[in-house]
């Protein structure tokens, strides 16, 4: 079962990590069952957002627009919740436009 | 030379944790532990053990400090008893899954309610599942051996499992025994520093104490099982090897005048001594009786313990904890458990006894084993209450 991951016998004694800083590989975005969409017409590039996601997923494009990194987005829905001018929409994995 | 000295085995406890060269020391008073952790903390005091000593707030922190400084490299020491215990549990369970080689005794004593500090097995076996290695001893000599044997074992880089010494409460800790004192220069051959296979360094940074998602949990479980397991070989050698240094052999099930016994007595800790008094007894009087003692309680020792009863018609399980609403004492649920698959099954006849200090003595036994051939044959009850009063 599960493909790629450890059994039992390479589990180092006590599970600790050796490698350091390798919590960055493990991919939240599994978890979410709701994806932010940002209609651009609506945002400002306040970066509210930004700052309030808990997981530090949400990232600035070249225009200065933002945009969550999927692989790390749990979809939680405070940048939604927290976006003052509505830019932000929580919609249903597999419901989204891009998929 | 190893020389005899007439002491209380708290006090005896506490100068193995000294001979032992303890790194840190965390602890909290409760009767009936108390008097090792206030003869360690003057031995500290005085500069006889270059240790830290940390009075913490509660037992929690005890075992919390013991594993913050076990996981820095440090060899850690605590003591506890009872209600000590189980405030300390959550953290007993951490300590044995990040394999840290804390090396803890607990002067057991009952739960409340009512509000009882005299002995019984209750606060043992409310922790027999957290994966460490758990000894009981049966005197004031096993409780200062046990302390190096338990160091030695805990920091084998084969376990790395932290070890429970067991000793009863009173019975044990109050008492004062004649003590063969091992010679430091034997102690240190015995008992080498601890080098940690992992620690909590800037220089070479780890993680310990991760989460796990179910995907992983279940392979933890699985490691860390296959581990209390695997610890019974270096248990035996580092028993063997302290039995070359000092004569004193210590197996994980012992056997008492078991040649030619029809009826054998089962029992673990300080009740032993008391019933090979009564074995003796017995044996004089012509009746075919033997003792089997468990020593090693987790890993429990299967193999070792069916072979000490081959041939037994009748086994006389002696529990000093009651499981509320279950099968017998824990004790002999888990020989029952042990002997179902055997062809040749002896009677198990339960008896729950000496509960918050309550005495037993030789005669006790007798009566025991007088009851138990009476009850066996006519399929008994699971279990007795050794002389409760109706």
């Amino acid at each position: 079962m599960g493909e790629g991951l450890l059994g039992w016998k390479e589990i180092k004694p006590g599970c600790v990590i050796t490698e350091a800083g390798n919590a960055s590989e493990y991919r939240t975005g599994d978890w979410r069952s709701d994806r932010p969409i940002w209609d651009k017409s609506k945002c400002v590039k306040c970066g509210i957002c930004y700052i309030f996601c808990p997981e530090a997923a949400i990232e600035e494009d070249e225009e200065g627009y933002f945009y969550a990194n999927l692989y790390y987005c749990k979809g939680c829905g405070i940048c939604a919740t927290e976006c003052w001018t509505g830019a932000i929409t929580m919609v249903e994995e597999g419901k989204a436009e891009d998929g | 030379m190893a020389k005899r000295v007439g002491m209380e085995v708290s006090i005896a406890a506490a100068e193995a944790v000294k001979q032992a060269n303890a790194d840190v020391v965390a602890a909290y008073p409760i009767t009936p532990q108390t008097h090792i952790v206030e003869h360690i903390s003057e031995l500290v005091a005085d500069g006889e053990l270059d240790a830290e000593f940390v009075p913490v707030e509660s037992e929690h922190s005890a075992m919390s400090v013991c594993v913050g400084a076990s996981a820095a490299g440090a060899r850690a020491f605590t003591c506890t008893s009872s209600q000590g215990l189980i405030l300390m549990s959550e953290i007993v369970w951490i300590a044995a899954s990040l394999r840290l080689p804390v090396v803890m005794i607990v002067a057991n004593r009952s739960l409340s309610g009512p509000l009882s500090i005299w002995n019984d097995h209750s606060d043992a076996m409310m922790l027999r599942d957290c994966g460490w290695i758990q000894i009981f001893a049966q005197n004031g000599q096993e409780v200062y051996d046990g302390v190096f044997n338990a160091f030695r074992i805990a920091e084998d880089h084969r376990v790395l499992l932290p070890v429970m010494i067991h000793m009863d409460g009173f019975i044990l800790t109050h008492v004062i025994e004649s003590i063969e004192v091992v010679d430091q220069e034997v102690v240190d051959r015995y008992l080498p520093p601890y080098k940690p296979l992992y620690r909590l360094h800037p220089d070479d940074p780890v993680t310990m104490g991760a989460f796990a998602m179910p995907p992983l949990y279940t392979e933890t479980q699985m490691a860390q099982n296959e581990a209390l397991k695997a610890s019974y070989g270096p248990i035996l050698e580092a028993w063997e090897e302290w039995g070359e240094l000092t004569g004193r052999h210590y197996r994980p099930v012992e056997t008492y005048k078991m040649e030619g016994a029809e009826v054998a007595l089962i029992t673990m800790g300080s009740f032993s001594e008391t019933a090979s008094v009564a074995v003796d007894e017995m044996r004089e009087e012509g009746e075919a009786v033997g003792l089997v003692r468990i020593r090693l309680w987790r890993p429990f020792p299967f193999e070792e313990f069916r072979k000490s009863i081959r041939g037994i018609k009748t086994l006389v399980v002696v529990d000093r904890a009651i499981s509320f609403g279950g099968p017998g004492g824990p004790v002999a649920s888990e020989i029952r458990s042990a002997l179902y698959e055997e062809k040749d099954r002896p009677a198990v006849v339960n008896f729950i006894a000496g509960i918050a200090g309550r005495d037993v003595s030789p005669d006790d036994y007798k009566r025991m084993i007088r009851r138990a051939r009476e009850i066996a044959p006519v399929l008994p009850e699971a279990y007795e209450i050794y002389g409760v009063r109706e």
